[in-house]
């Protein structure tokens, strides 16, 4: 193979920036190509970069950008789609919607990759009704290290297809997939949106009403102290049938645009989102929400992809960049997760409006983050190295109760914590020893956290 | 590997009975690092670190034989360490400080300790950077000191040598770039330590402790440069500028 260009990566946090090869595929056969010679520090795939921190990186090895890889096909007859694995749910979302049709999950971006799906097992605002991506997934295609391809079921190799789902990509190359998508009447969403003083009034609507919707998330200001802590707005909704449309919506119901409206340049400093600006912030944002307002009409991207409006929002960072914390507890360790927030919020960490939402049954993926319970997460500014400190403690609570953190966000957990908070990782690591004993797929992630 | 705080997994401290050195050291290792070889001509000599960082959490604490000045062995010594480890960060804290007085009356002693600090700096940093290009990733700590930024008559031969370190630093960062690895000149002022004990300390002067918050802070910012105390950036800024006979003056004490 010829000499590939060196890149400089990271993930959508920009930090902890590491160098490698990379190789693009603009196809399935050559996704093979590009995994074909490995190099001694290994392959990994990488799709649109939107895990926070180093799943996607290979320092010193090969990275191979499966974005080229992207043509699908949607099966109107059975429901299903298939996928290369550098499908973005962006493309799926703009051909299927028109037809009726909507991703069976979808976490708060569009712009991430059927191969990233799979190895992240995302979730989205329906976890509690629908489980995570793979749950959805009828089947899908393996490149080992070897160049042979596998095809995986949940019915017919369950301990490989399982090991994949959720595995970032550590035990093999994902060439395409199959996957279920629901019908749609219209491509509005019925929202519900109301608004909560404080946390136990959050939960406690969470916990009694969750199921009526679909859809469900509650944005909480982690900002505010004392009586007004994890105040909250709560958005649930499902989408909207035919003859709930507005006479003009009727007209087309499946309307589908999402553009971006604005791009932010990679010019902002470091330190502009600080504790007071994102205060005011978090006020403005809590203020302009109305309190009580049922049955409004959003389209898909206003519900589901907000921050999408603005392209690379990461760079309002800064060059020092981002991390993200997202941890589920079980349920019952409510009181944990408040213990956690009031950590959060009273040693004064930065946090733009952070996200709550409830997880129904885990997938049996070994590594798959979503477990029942109560997942919280919170962007971060990197650069304050005793920010390590206090999440540290928190990783440790959070394991303590049989938590865990979410690899996809993660950049900074200590890897001790790894077999506590995945107690199947043993599991997981001996099938990837089987079917990789060369250990050609590696990853920063997979070296920093002992996944090897 | 590094994560997204700055926080390093493993460590090399190359000159390891440096005190600055040893207080990073133990730095990181309360933050999660777990691997740390320690390069010293006098292995002996780092003994009760490595049993400290051992007691603070660390896993593996190698001690391996380095000499500064025998240029030819960078390669191989350091070569090595990377073989068997990958490595995160890198503390180049070799050096001597030396006295002027007695450099003023042995010329070949002032040439040799330039050697530890310069040339030997050059060597071990060079080998450094190779590595860190193979692996796509890694920091280079170099401790340079604020006497690089302007001469004084009383150490010049010192601070001569600091100032080629530091700018061999400088340089040797900006090539990196794109690389994955970095480069970080740390400028502390007047430290108490071994090396200074009983000279008279001049202004602003600081413990290791204080630098290696500094290095901690500047490893979560990806800072090229760190002060040590952080306000010698600012006197510094004046120092350089102000006119020589002022400054010959004020560099006299």
């Amino acid at each position: 193979m010829a000499e590939l260009p060196l890149q400089l990566l990271t993930g959508w946090g920009n930090t902890a920036p590491t160098a490698a090869r990379l190789a693009r595929a603009h196809s399935p056969v050559e996704l093979l190509h590009a995994i074909a010679d490995p190099p001694p520090r290994g392959v990994i795939a990488r799709g649109l970069g939107r895990s926070y921190g180093d799943p996607a990186q290979n320092a010193g090895g090969r990275v191979v950008d499966t974005t080229g890889a992207c043509e699908f096909e949607l099966d109107r007859e059975r429901g299903v789609v298939r996928a290369s694995a550098g499908a973005s749910l962006d493309d799926l979302m703009r051909a299927i919607v028109p037809h009726g049709f909507f991703v069976p999950v979808t976490p708060g971006t569009r712009y991430v990759t059927v191969g990233g799906a799979i190895a992240s097992d995302i979730h989205g605002k329906n976890h509690h009704k629908a489980g995570s991506w793979c749950n959805h997934v009828e089947s899908l295609r393996l490149a080992n290290a070897d160049g042979t391809i596998v095809d995986l079921t949940p019915g017919r190799n369950p301990e490989l297809f399982w090991a994949t789902a959720g595995g970032m990509g550590l035990t093999g190359l994902i060439i395409d997939a199959t996957f279920r998508c629901p019908t749609i009447e219209s491509s509005r969403v019925l929202v519900d949106t109301e608004r909560a003083p404080d946390l136990d009034t959050v939960m406690a609507m969470m916990s009694e009403r969750d199921h009526l919707y679909d859809y469900s998330v509650a944005w909480i200001d982690l900002i505010t102290r004392g009586r007004g802590m994890g105040r909250s707005v709560l958005q649930r909704g499902r989408f909207a049938r035919f003859d709930e449309l507005s006479a003009a919506h009727r007209r087309d119901p499946f309307a589908y645009r999402a553009d971006i409206l604005a791009d932010a340049p990679p010019v902002f400093p470091s330190g502009l989102l600080n504790n007071l600006s994102i205060r005011v912030f978090n006020e403005l944002w809590f203020r302009k929400s109305p309190k009580l307002r049922f049955g409004e009409l959003q389209s898909i991207p206003q519900f589901f992809h907000p921050l999408d409006m603005v392209g690379n929002w990461n760079n309002i960072y800064g060059p020092r960049g981002f991390f993200q914390w997202q941890c589920v507890v079980p349920n019952g360790a409510e009181d944990t997760l408040h213990y956690v927030i009031d950590q959060l919020s009273s040693k004064g960490c930065t946090s733009f409006v952070a996200v709550l939402k409830r997880f129904g049954e885990s997938s049996p993926g070994h590594l798959s983050f979503p477990a029942p319970g109560w997942t919280l997460s919170l962007d971060i500014p990197a650069g304050e190295a005793d920010m390590n400190d206090l999440l540290d403690e928190l990783d440790e609570v959070v394991a303590g109760v049989g938590g865990r953190l979410y690899l996809a966000k993660d950049s900074r957990l200590k890897p001790e914590l790894m077999p506590r908070m995945y107690p199947r990782l043993q599991e997981w690591k001996d099938i990837r020893a089987k079917v990789d004993p060369g250990g050609v797929w590696q990853s920063d992630m997979a070296r920093r956290l002992g996944l090897l | 590997m590094q994560d997204a705080l700055g926080a390093v997994q493993s460590l090399l401290v190359l000159g390891g009975t440096s005190e600055i050195a040893a207080s990073i050291a133990q730095r990181v290792v309360e933050r999660r690092c777990q691997t740390v070889v320690l390069a010293a001509r006098d292995t002996d000599a780092t003994t009760g670190l490595a049993i400290d960082l051992e007691r603070r959490g660390a896993k593996t604490v190698e001690t391996i034989a380095f000499d500064a000045l025998d240029i030819a062995s960078h390669e191989k010594v350091i070569g090595q360490v990377f073989e068997n480890h990958d490595i995160d960060l890198v503390i180049l804290a070799f050096g001597v400080l030396g006295d002027q007085a007695d450099f003023d009356e042995h010329p070949a002693a002032a040439a040799k300790a330039v050697e530890v600090n310069y040339v030997g700096g050059v060597s071990a940093g060079l080998v450094t950077a190779r590595q860190f290009r193979r692996q796509g990733h890694g920091t280079l700590v170099v401790l340079s000191s604020v006497a690089a930024e302007r001469a004084r008559q009383t150490n010049f031969v010192y601070g001569s040598s600091k100032a080629g370190l530091d700018a061999f630093a400088q340089g040797l960062g900006d090539s990196l770039a794109g690389s994955g690895a970095r480069v970080m000149a740390v400028r502390p002022g007047f430290v108490h330590t071994r090396m200074t004990e009983g000279m008279e300390p001049q202004p602003f002067s600081t413990t290791p402790d204080v630098v290696a918050s500094a290095v901690i802070r500047g490893l979560a910012r990806g800072s090229h440069t760190v002060w040590a105390p952080s306000i010698l950036r600012w006197v510094f800024a004046l120092m350089r500028h102000l006119p020589r006979p002022v400054w010959q003056k004020i560099s006299a004490r």
